[in-house]
């Protein structure tokens, strides 16, 4: 055989294999936050969705943000089919025409048969992204630094007179800033009121000076849980599913405290032009039914986005573990809670993140 | 006739030259009646443009991959099209506003058009949010103004167009927004290079310093070439014995002190700078070493990482061997007699290492100093990994508006800037030193 006939020969096989697996089954890329949180989100949806319909998922993890969903659709070449976004996030690429839109309509009832539209919680359905989980952004303490009194409010958080040691915080304004001024004694339902002034701007970042120098900056949600293990801070912002995952799965003495707590929600979006986008669809639905979004709450402590799975919550998947009250929403968790405001963010991020970077450069 | 001549030697033997072919100034001529020189030109001309074609994979990949998606990346830093593409009418219209009170109603007509077309069709780079995003940096906050008032639009069927406009929003009562209008209506600015140097226009039109609290990019320009500049210095330090010592030792343990030095090479850069943190933390290698032999308390740890002594630390770590080596390769070079011959002339130790040592070396330092410096200008990763608040280096600002503010003019044009500093201090560099005189080994 020569060299051109078993080039040709090759080539031919080649083509046929991979031709081969494109027939038999799909495969779609699902984009997620990483670490406790894509597990649960494994063991919840993609497993069972694989089993029922026999096609594959590859799960990639990113660090939230829409820039790789820009660059792939601006560039014509997305390779992400769903990814899990933040609300802001959301919105932002929405009104950019990087998603696909999505209608609310085609998703399945409720387990009780409720209509799609009333079982979500208000404000979860969106023109381009369909809410799976509620989360938020808390702070969480090590036990072992605070035996006998531990803080219990976000003022508390600031205080390093009464409760010394380092404080852990994300690398960004957003969250810190609302904590900051719910620290400085401002109402829940007041803070974005108070943001919305320059007095009060410069008040959350009066606030924030006085714990600057004791601050360790963290960027990927994997990160707060290794801090407080390794004893680098004692106490950390975190979401607040990472720390139940941490002391439920790892058994860490952490302790999360709800006071001003920030809740945000995470949806499913998917980016316009991707090839797979019946299977990528397929996905969503299958995993914003009420039965799924009820299982990741029995593998993280984030609550679903669907009313009628509320009465499914049950226990922590291999534990003894009410889930119940380690919700976001459980409501003597939001006695004094902030939703994010994702209008107020997609206004202001740009300004607030460039005064963010330059006070912590100064 | 065909002609044999070729530059490879070994052919000039079938030459088929003609002993009496030479012309009346005696010139010697091929057989085709050209003198003999120029062919031999043209032919070395050929093979020449021949071995160039062998590099052409290179020069098409670089070219691919390099040039034209940094060049694209640069030019965005100037272009951005967002009002032009989204509002494409009115951006012609409003050229023709002189800036006072309000546009025409027509202009204001167009306006609403073209935003109703833009929310319906949803074209990619030509959406109402793309607008919006623009117009946030040009006024910070106005976003919502814009993509909440699209959605409200459709409502609008009939003139007055200003009047109703108004209606959905009194926020567009107001010159500012308008005047900011037709400044995005162009599709080059130099916005973006305003920014990246803490400026901005005001609302007249005027370039302005940006507020204090806002500054940002011009003290981080600095601060990254002084931090550059002590790491290329304490990398100088450490690494000038290092080679001494590499280059004087015999051949068998200094290759084995090479491989040290080129060990760290094989372990990712991730790995290496996170190592340094294990060890460095509070709760680290280190502290808890100096807590165990009682030089500190417990309560004292050293803050040595999430600082600029962290980042200084891992840095000088990661880029020593990119000084170690040319430094080594010239000094290997170095004839040890030369020292002798110097002592031997009456030199002290110092005296012969100074006058002849130390400038044979300088072709070493001057490629060692240069690459370190060009390579810790623009890294990133380490600085964000161990630099906590003080970790942001003009590289992690530009990383932050690629990745996370999508601000990509900003971006490119903090790049572009950066890359023009790069470019001066390399001339001034070679001014100073001679480009010529380095040697890489």
């Amino acid at each position: 055989m020569n060299l051109s006939k078993l080039l040709a020969s090759t080539v031919v096989g080649v083509s046929l294999l991979a031709g081969a697996t494109v027939t038999n089954a799909g495969e779609i890329t699902v984009v997620s936050w990483g670490g406790a949180y894509t597990k649960s989100q494994v063991e919840a949806y993609h497993k069972p969705w694989m089993a029922k319909t026999g096609n594959s998922i590859k799960s990639e993890d990113y660090n939230g943000g829409s820039a790789e969903i820009k660059a792939q659709v601006e560039a014509g070449n997305v390779t992400w089919d769903i990814v899990d976004v933040e609300l802001s996030d959301a919105i932002r690429a929405c009104d950019e025409g990087l998603l696909e839109t999505i209608d609310a309509s085609t998703l399945p009832d409720g387990a009780d048969g409720t209509p799609a539209a009333t079982d979500f919680i208000e404000g979860t359905l969106h023109d381009c992204a369909v809410a799976n989980i509620v989360w938020s952004t808390i702070f969480a303490y090590d036990k072992g630094k605070f035996p006998t009194a531990g803080p219990t409010t976000m003022a508390d958080f600031f205080n390093v007179e009464k409760f010394p040691g380092k404080r852990g915080l994300r690398k960004g304004a957003k969250v810190n800033l609302e904590f900051a001024l719910i620290a400085d004694g401002v109402l829940a339902k007041d803070v974005y009121g108070v943001l919305a002034t320059p007095e009060g701007v410069d008040r959350a970042f009066k606030k924030l000076d006085t714990i600057k120098g004791d601050v360790v900056w963290w960027e990927a949600g994997a990160q707060p849980p290794q801090l407080l293990a390794d004893g680098e801070v004692s106490m950390t912002t975190a979401y607040n599913g990472r720390i139940f995952n941490a002391v439920a799965g790892e058994g860490k003495a952490f302790e999360i405290v709800w006071d001003g707590q920030v809740w945000d929600l995470d949806l499913w979006v998917i980016p316009k032009g991707t090839k797979n986008k019946e299977l990528a669809m397929d996905f969503l639905k299958f995993s914003t039914a009420t039965e799924r979004l009820a299982a990741q709450a029995s593998y993280i402590s984030y609550g679903p986005a669907r009313k009628s799975s509320g009465s499914l919550v049950g226990k922590y998947h291999n534990k003894d573990i009410d889930m119940g009250p380690q919700m976001p929403t459980n409501p003597d968790n939001l006695k004094n809670a902030v939703q994010n405001d994702f209008n107020f963010w997609a206004d202001n991020a740009d300004q607030l993140n460039e005064r963010f970077n330059a006070w912590l450069a100064g | 006739m065909r002609i044999l001549i070729d530059c490879r030697g070994k052919n000039m033997t079938s030459t088929t030259l003609d002993q009496g072919n030479t012309n009346a100034d005696g010139v010697l001529l091929t057989s085709d009646g050209i003198p003999l020189k120029q062919k031999l030109v043209q032919t070395t001309k050929k093979a020449r443009s021949r071995a160039f074609l062998l590099t052409l994979p290179l020069v098409l990949f670089l070219i691919i991959s390099f040039v034209v998606p940094i060049g694209q990346m640069l030019f965005r830093s100037v272009h951005n099209p967002a009002g032009t593409n989204v509002l494409p009418n009115f951006a012609v219209a409003i050229k023709n506003w002189d800036g006072i009170g309000f546009p025409s109603e027509e202009t204001f007509e167009l306006f609403v058009k073209d935003m109703q077309i833009a929310r319906k069709n949803r074209e990619i780079g030509k959406t109402v949010g793309n607008l919006a995003t623009r117009m946030n940096y040009a006024i910070p906050g106005s976003r919502s103004l814009f993509t909440s008032t699209s959605r409200k639009l459709s409502t609008i069927t009939e003139g007055p167009y200003k009047e109703a406009l108004f209606k959905i929003d009194k926020k567009w009562d107001n010159q500012i927004i308008w005047r900011n209008l037709k400044r995005v209506s162009s599709d080059y600015t130099i916005a973006f290079y305003l920014a990246a140097l803490d400026h901005k226009y005001d609302d007249n039109g005027n370039i302005v310093a940006a507020e204090e609290l806002y500054q940002i990019y011009v003290s981080n320009f600095f601060k990254t070439l002084r931090l550059s500049a002590i790491i290329t210095f304490l990398c100088l330090i450490i690494a000038f014995p290092v080679s001494y010592l590499l280059s004087v030792l015999p051949l068998r343990t200094s290759n084995l002190l090479m491989i040290l030095v080129l060990l760290p090479f094989w372990t990712s850069l991730l790995v290496r700078t996170t190592a340094w943190i294990a060890i460095l933390q509070t709760q680290g290698v280190i502290n808890d070493i100096l807590v165990f032999i009682g030089l500190i308390s417990d309560d004292g740890r050293i803050q040595m990482i999430y600082n600029q002594t962290g980042t200084i630390i891992a840095m000088v770590h990661i880029l020593l061997p990119f000084m170690i080596l040319p430094l080594f390769s010239v000094m290997k070079t170095i004839p040890v007699s030369y020292m002798r011959a110097a002592r031997s002339m009456g030199a002290t130790p110092f005296t012969a290492y100074r006058r002849v040592y130390f400038p044979l070396t300088l072709p070493g330092i001057a490629a060692g100093t240069l690459l370190v410096f060009i390579l810790a200008i623009g890294y990133y990763i380490t600085p964000a990994l161990v630099g906590g608040e003080d970790g942001l280096l003009i590289s992690n600002l530009i990383a932050y508006h690629i990745q996370k503010s999508l601000n990509w003019s900003l971006g490119a044009a903090l790049g572009t800037i950066l890359l023009v500093v790069v470019l001066v201090l390399y001339w001034l560099y070679n001014k100073l030193v001679g480009i010529d005189k380095l040697s890489f080994g």
